[in-house]
């Protein structure tokens, strides 16, 4: 292999497993001492410089950077990183004077279309430089489906007014309960650029399923009813509920009718409970709320008598997968199942709609009737219309929104300033070595071995009572601590200079999980063969330095190293040095 | 500076016949100074302990005074260890032994503990072929005392002191083989590949066996003049060959037969298959290892591997015929046999 090249940032990024996972790339393990060290104000401003809501997201995130935790590869379970983020926000003190000015006005004047997490990042990124932002929502208060569909037990209001509050104070000219139905007559006016994040809102419905219409009235589609409920529209239910669906939406509906009358509530889904969509921790929580799980039941019927839903029947089937992996559903044959209901609520995913939008005004249309986006600078055909969030490429997830938000802020501010969009920003990065004296270094390097902690949770008593009462009351400070100091610090990078080795081993041995090899240098797939340990996580790279003296190479298996800068400390002629990578993605303007 | 090693290991840690990994082998985190080779070899002796499936419980670490004899504590930290005098490594192990003939005796020693103050006593070691691998992490100065020339210092050979050698070293190898030692091997700490082979062998051969293993200081003694450096021992450094070793319970799988230039069958039923012997080096003959290890130091070589192997070597138990059993299993039965077999002795002298 040809020695790595770790100029290029992307390389130690990689190996920043938790940052590299996140779309907005929050550089975590920084944040993560930061709240070790018990300074939340800065933790939380590192956050919201990446992520905008770390009090929102250190509570409903869907958290791709805890699969990608290393430490999930060297035992059981990663570290709490959503819940730290949480610490960071319920600990900081007023960060009002830390947010960023206002400039001047530039003349430019914006349109966003939709009040959700992509709509405030565009906000958040470009109303400090300058710019006129005017925001438009059809629903009374900001914050999108951050509001709307998740209940407040998961997300408090006051958490979510909050983050949106600080948007909306940097002079953001907000219209709600104004639905924008043209795009056309939105492009007439001055506006020097538009950003569409007006979301996927509509819930999949079973239009076509036996006693549909009959039942209409206590039939729900999931995300209208959960609106409904935060906007205070909707207050009870009855006392048996069906919930369709194997989402997160679907936990939450089934959640949010435990708390409004419903006793005996039912999650119902078409397929293998393994392979439902809602992540682990949501269906947990909705169990441990007295709420069960029936797998592999496909509607069949809505069960009417005398006018009046009383229940549903399914037919019960048998996930097979093909050698792809694509899963067909197989009836068993068996009877059909039939479950009482009084209510039932459609948790079966959403769609996107752009009924609003003209498809004569230059913005192309693609696959499945969606606007033609660039993944890059997410412009649509008509350059002066932007799009991000679930309104870009489908429905996804807050930090996602952020993450396009962020782009798309860059993208209309070069536009509006006449530069190149595709030209995109670098990222920031550093490198800085962590030596603090003989075999001192700046960072916590042992390794702790406690195992995740639980967050504490309101008795189920209270929490089924109580609608707003939020049933996660997080890590306190001390609890927070523990759960930090599990952070490997995998920012704090092994840098390897091969002119400087004497080739006598010594990382080699003491390394824990025996990343390190000295052996004859060969292609990837051969080398992997060749090292101590077994090197079989291809998606983690291999660390190859040039020729050394004996015509060797030191071979690095990044996969499983815990970062503990043992190598480092026994490395006689500093060839090894623990530097920390500090790696931002650039925001616009910058 | 870290006193503690995580106990985090890689995940798909490979595990031996007995279940173990490594890990089982390991001792606690060095406090030598970094980059010493007698951390490479005690991390040799780990990988040898585990991959003969050794029982840790079954193996005594022995060690004098010096940075070599400080090594116990970094390997093998489920085994017994006897961390003795100054010197008196070999009379120490000598005793233990003679008491436990089953235990493997692993006796850790250094160039000053060995070649100086223990010199003595090495000798009587060998002469009387205590069972046991003898392992010394020769680097050629008085690491501990503060880089002082050792005696195994080559003449000429120039610490960070800054002094040339004055006097003659002595060769631990010459020595073991004049001695009558039945396996002499000389190894580098910077080779695993060599080294731990060297290391299995020696735990198999019955008797005494000696590796010196050159070992560099580098604190005091990895100078560009000095002859125990990284880089002098790497540029100078000759093999006789290299070698598989076969256990007994193996069926032999040799890899390469056509290079295969010799098998040789040790004690206990374990084959050493050796290859790509120079020409002219019979490793069994001592005259002729002699000579070649007097012919490497006129090229200003140093000759490693497996230097001399007696597979028929006799150790101190079968030589005085002395208990087939540790003393400790010995019950009273044993050891008072009875009036009748007392009577049956006393016939026997009159």
């Amino acid at each position: 292999m040809k020695p790595t090249e770790i100029k290029n940032p992307e390389y130690f990024h990689k190996v920043v497993d938790c940052q590299y996972a996140c779309p907005a790339h929050t550089p975590v393990p920084e944040y993560i001492r930061l709240i070790a060290a018990g300074r939340y104000d800065d933790a939380y401003m590192l956050n919201w410089e990446s992520n905008v809501f770390p009090g929102v997201l250190g509570r409903v995130c869907d958290r791709p950077c805890e699969p990608a935790c290393r430490r999930g590869r060297v035992e059981e379970e990663p570290v709490a990183i959503c819940r730290l983020k949480r610490v960071a926000a319920d600990n900081k003190s007023d960060i009002k004077d830390r947010l960023p000015g206002i400039a001047e006005k530039n003349g430019k004047k914006i349109a966003l279309v939709g009040a959700g997490p992509a709509s405030l990042t565009v906000a958040r990124g470009l109303a400090p430089l300058g710019y006129e932002v005017e925001l438009y929502d059809e629903q009374e208060l900001g914050g999108g489906f951050m509001r709307s569909q998740i209940p407040s037990f998961r997300l408090p209001e006051t958490v979510l007014n909050e983050e949106v509050g600080y948007i909306l104070d940097m002079g953001v000219t907000a219209h709600f309960k104004h639905y924008v139905d043209s795009l056309k007559s939105l492009l007439e006016k001055d506006y020097d650029a538009i950003f569409v994040g007006s979301g996927a809102p509509n819930g999949r419905d079973l239009p076509k399923v036996q006693g549909r219409q009959e039942g209409e009235k206590n039939i729900h589609i999931g995300i209208n009813w959960l609106e409904s409920v935060a906007f205070g529209h909707v207050k009870s239910i009855a006392k048996k509920v069906l919930v369709l669906g194997g989402g997160n939406t679907a936990m939450d509906c089934c959640r949010t009718a435990r708390r409004l009358g419903g006793e005996d509530v039912k999650i119902v889904v078409r397929s293998p409970q393994a392979d439902m969509k809602a992540s682990p921790w949501e269906i947990e929580d909705a169990m441990a709320e007295d709420i069960p799980i029936y797998e592999n039941h496909v509607p069949h019927e809505f069960v009417i008598e005398n006018g009046k839903l009383v229940g549903m029947k399914f037919e019960k089937v048998r996930a097979e997968y093909d050698e792809n992996g694509k899963r067909s559903l197989i009836p068993t044959g068996e009877d059909l199942v039939y479950m009482e209901a009084d209510e039932v609520l459609i948790a079966i995913g959403q769609d996107n709609a752009f009924p609003w939008i003209e498809r004569d005004i230059g913005l192309e249309f693609g696959k499945w009737d969606m606007p033609v986006v660039d993944e890059e600078t997410f412009q649509s055909t008509n350059e002066k219309v932007f799009f991000g969030g679930d309104a870009a490429f489908g429905p996804s997830n807050i930090i996602t929104a952020v993450a396009h938000g962020h782009q798309a802020a860059i993208s209309i501010h070069k536009f509006c300033m006449g530069e190149t969009i595709t030209d995109r920003p670098e990222p920031g990065v550093t490198l800085i070595s962590q030596k603090m004296g003989f075999h001192e270094w700046t960072y916590d390097n042992e390794i702790d071995h406690d195992k995740r902690h639980l967050v504490p949770h309101v008795e189920k008593e209270l929490a089924i009572k109580n609608l707003k009462l939020e049933v996660e009351k997080g890590f306190d400070q001390d609890l927070g601590y523990q759960e930090a100091m599990r952070c490997l610090n995998c920012d704090v990078q092994t840098v390897f200079t091969d002119n400087l080795c004497i080739e006598c081993d010594a990382c080699t041995d003491v390394c824990p999980t025996k990343c390190i090899n000295f052996t004859e240098n060969g292609e990837e797939e051969d080398l992997r063969t060749r090292l101590v340990a077994p090197s079989n996580n291809l998606a983690q790279d291999l660390y190859v330095s040039g020729d050394l003296k004996t015509g060797r190479v030191m071979v690095k298996d990044e996969n499983v190293c815990l970062h503990c800068g043992l190598c480092a400390e026994r490395c006689p002629t500093a060839a090894w040095d623990m530097k920390k990578f500090l790696y931002s993605v650039t925001k616009a303007g910058k | 500076m870290s006193y503690l090693k995580s106990s985090f290991r890689h995940p798909e840690s490979p595990k031996n016949k007995l279940g173990y990994t490594e890990a089982n082998y390991e001792g606690a985190l060095s406090t030598l100074c970094a980059g010493c080779g007698h951390d490479s070899i005690s991390n040799s002796i780990i990988n040898a302990c585990f991959e003969l499936s050794l029982e840790p419980h079954k193996i005594a670490k022995m060690s004098g005074i010096g940075c070599s004899s400080k090594t116990p504590a970094y390997f093998l930290s489920k085994s017994h260890g006897f961390n003795s005098v100054h010197g008196r490594m070999p009379s120490v192990t000598t005793g233990a032994n003679m008491a436990n003939r089953d235990l493997t005796y692993i006796g850790i020693s250094g160039d000053g503990d060995t070649a100086s103050i223990g010199m003595g006593q090495f000798m009587h070691l060998v002469r009387r072929n205590i069972n046991m691998v003898y392992i010394c992490m020769n680097n050629g100065v008085y690491g501990l005392t503060k880089g002082q020339d050792s005696a195994t210092s080559d003449l000429g050979s120039t610490s960070k002191k800054g002094v040339p050698n004055m006097y003659e070293p002595m060769d631990l190898c010459e020595l073991a083989i004049s001695l009558g030692s039945g396996y002499v091997a000389r190894s580098f700490s910077g080779d695993k590949s060599q080294l731990v082979p060297l290391i299995k062998g020696a735990i198999k051969h019955n008797g005494f066996a000696l590796i010196d293993c050159i070992s560099p200081c580098v604190t005091f003694n990895n100078t560009p003049k000095s002859t125990k450096s990284y880089e002098w021992i790497r540029d100078h450094k000759e093999a006789t060959g290299t070698f598989d070793l076969v256990p007994q319970e193996v069926e032999i799988k040799v890899k390469n037969p056509d290079e295969v230039n010799e098998t040789i069958q040790l004690h206990d039923g374990s084959f050493i298959n050796l290859y790509r012997q120079p020409e002219g080096l019979d490793i069994r003959c001592r005259e002729s290892v002699l000579s070649a290890l007097e012919d490497s130091k006129t090229q200003g070589k140093v000759l490693t591997g497996l230097l001399h192997l007696n597979p028929d070597s006799r150790n101190t138990h079968e030589i005085i015929n002395s208990s087939k059993r540790p003393l400790n299993t010995l019950k009273e039965d044993d050891l008072c046999p009875g009036s009748t077999e007392l009577e049956a002795i006393n016939q026997s002298l009159r």
